[in-house]
């Protein structure tokens, strides 16, 4: 297999893809948003839950979608729990970042869980596919858009 | 001509006939087939998206700017008028094409697209609340959207004809839709997705029984076989230049002069008046009421060359060949294991929309191209269509006359290096 496929259909990629994490939708979620990507029609629905002290209690997603949209969907709802929503987003900064930028390394990362970047690593081939970063930045967007008041947000 | 209009289903032709098909020699007519995607020769499998443009076009459109591009109609030179003529002549020949009455009757826009919308808004104007249009579950968006926004505007309803699980079209859900209130009948030829060639010389047979006239949108049809539109005795008819081998930003309405005559202009400017002052404006005649500003005129000429070079070759010849490719693409994409073909009507022109087992579309897309693999992925601009097989996309290799079976070979090897990467 070519390099530049190998990076982007790591392992995780495709486990992810295949037995997404937090498939579901939780009753005690008190923020959705619809992520939908016009370009191919996917669509992702990420709900969750915050506490009284704003951090997220819970974080799951349903949807369909190509393995790099289902795989990000689910790694970012693994890590997303005991995040502030300024957290979040420092988060989704840094990832949009690894996905779009060649020479982006941890050392510039602005989100305090270096862990959590570190594991998105894997979805950083799509850098090599740049018509695939809405794919992986598709429940990201739903995410940001859920904190922010619900409703839907596309990638375009 | 069957009761679908479209010889697409003529035998393929042996090697001994004369209507045999060198693909060789059409392949070295488009220098773009030799170029090289990721290392690997390019396949080309996308022309139900936009064909490929044979030298003859390029040529074609390059010698007016190089050698004799002015503006065209009421200019008072050599240039203009010359090009005018040229212009006009591209007209006469897409009405030889199509086999139309007069020129009068074939409208240039800039795509299927603006065709509809044309006849959504100019024909359209007439209609009045409780008045129907009907379309299918198979339409393209630009055969969806233009009637919507006329539902919004005149308050007309839209009833929409179901398919059959094979990507059929229901003639008889059909029939029975066609009601006094039916105003206008609005189907596709070909179904950009699944292939189906809809039965339309009995669709429009049925329509004119009541009454009713019909526009067909043949984007997708005019490429793979001849289409005559008195034979079909459509009211309407559009196609678009640039899945006919031309460029784009040129299409065609064919219109019966009957009707266009008596329709509004669809967008105001030069070119489509008679004579204007601030008290009254009046307008020109068909075609031209309904060509505002200054047209596509190298595009046009383009077209022309297109419809030329198809015509040197035989549209009956291209049939046959994608008839022979549709058959092995069928035969070859089914010994995939995991793959469904979703469209498997008996008339089909050479689309052939597929889903792996597991595996979404737009992956299939992104490997295969890395084998130089040129499908589309998605939904294809017929999200209800997707909606009725409960796909979210597909991937679809849309097959033109330049294609090989070896180019489907191709397809199928990188198919399973899909499968090898999905495990």
């Amino acid at each position: 297999m070519e390099d530049v496929l190998r990076d982007l259909y790591q392992e995780v990629i495709l486990d992810h893809g295949k037995h997404p994490r937090n498939h579901r939708h939780p009753a005690a979620a008190n923020h959705e948003a619809r992520g939908y990507n016009p370009l191919c029609g996917d669509q992702v629905t990420v709900y969750l839950q915050t506490d009284d002290a704003g951090r997220i209690a819970d974080c799951a997603f349903e949807g369909r979608g190509c393995a790099i949209s289902i795989a990000s969907a689910s790694l970012m709802t693994e890590l997303l729990t005991g995040k502030t929503e300024a957290e979040a987003g420092r988060l989704f900064e840094d990832f949009h970042r690894l996905c779009t930028e060649a020479d982006f390394t941890l050392a510039q990362a602005a989100a305090e869980d270096r862990d959590a970047l570190e594991r998105l690593q894997v979805l950083s081939g799509v850098r090599a596919f740049p018509a695939r970063v809405k794919c992986a930045t598709l429940a990201w967007h739903a995410m940001t858009a859920a904190l922010k008041g619900g409703g839907e947000t596309t990638t375009e | 001509m069957t009761t679908h209009g479209l010889a697409t289903t003529a035998p393929l032709s042996g090697d001994n006939s004369p209507l045999a098909f060198d693909v060789a020699r059409v392949r070295r007519d488009f220098p773009i087939l030799n170029q090289h995607v990721h290392g690997k020769p390019l396949v080309y499998l996308d022309s139900g998206a936009s064909a490929q443009k044979p030298t003859a076009v390029l040529e074609a459109m390059d010698d007016v700017y190089r050698t004799g591009y002015a503006n065209v109609h009421r200019g008072a030179y050599y240039f203009s008028q010359h090009l005018t003529d040229r212009y006009e002549g591209v007209r006469t020949k897409v009405a030889r094409f199509l086999n139309a009455g007069s020129d009068q009757e074939i409208v240039f826009t800039r795509n299927v697209t603006e065709a509809i919308n044309l006849v959504a808004q100019s024909f359209g104007e007439r209609l009045r609340q409780g008045d129907e249009v009907i379309i299918s579950e198979m339409e393209h968006h630009a055969n969806i959207v233009p009637w919507q926004l006329l539902r919004d505007r005149r308050g007309i309803t839209l009833k929409v004809v179901p398919i059959a699980e094979d990507g059929s079209f229901r003639l008889d859900a059909y029939e029975s839709m066609l009601s006094p209130r039916t105003k206008l009948v609005a189907l596709t030829h070909v179904s950009n997705v699944l292939g189906t060639v809809t039965p339309m010389k009995e669709i429009i047979r049925l329509a004119h029984k009541a009454g009713v006239p019909v526009l067909v949108d043949g984007a997708q049809a005019v490429v793979h076989g001849k289409v005559d539109v008195r034979d079909l005795d459509a009211d309407f008819y559009a196609f678009t230049g640039h899945k006919l081998y031309g460029p784009t930003a040129i299409g065609v309405l064919y219109g019966k002069a009957e009707l266009l005559k008596d329709m509004p202009p669809f967008m105001g400017g030069g070119d489509m008046i008679r004579s204007v002052s601030f008290a009254k404006t009046t307008y020109a005649d068909p075609p031209h009421r309904f060509e505002a500003g200054t047209p596509p005129i190298v595009e046009a000429i383009g077209l022309g060359a297109a419809i030329d070079y198809v015509n040197a070759i035989g549209m009956d010849a291209i049939a046959a060949h994608e008839a022979g490719l549709l058959a092995y693409a069928t035969e070859r994409l089914r010994q995939v294991e995991g793959l469904t073909i979703v469209g498997t009507a008996k008339e089909k022109a050479s689309i052939v929309s597929f889903v792996l087992d597991g595996i979404h579309p737009h992956d299939i897309g992104t490997i295969v191209d890395r084998e130089g693999v040129a499908i589309r992925v998605g939904h294809h601009c017929a999200q209800p269509l997707m909606e009725r097989f409960g796909l979210p996309a597909t991937a679809r290799a849309s097959l033109g006359l330049y294609n090989t079976p070896q180019e489907i070979d191709v397809l199928a090897q990188a198919l399973e290096k899909v499968k090898d990467i999905f495990g």
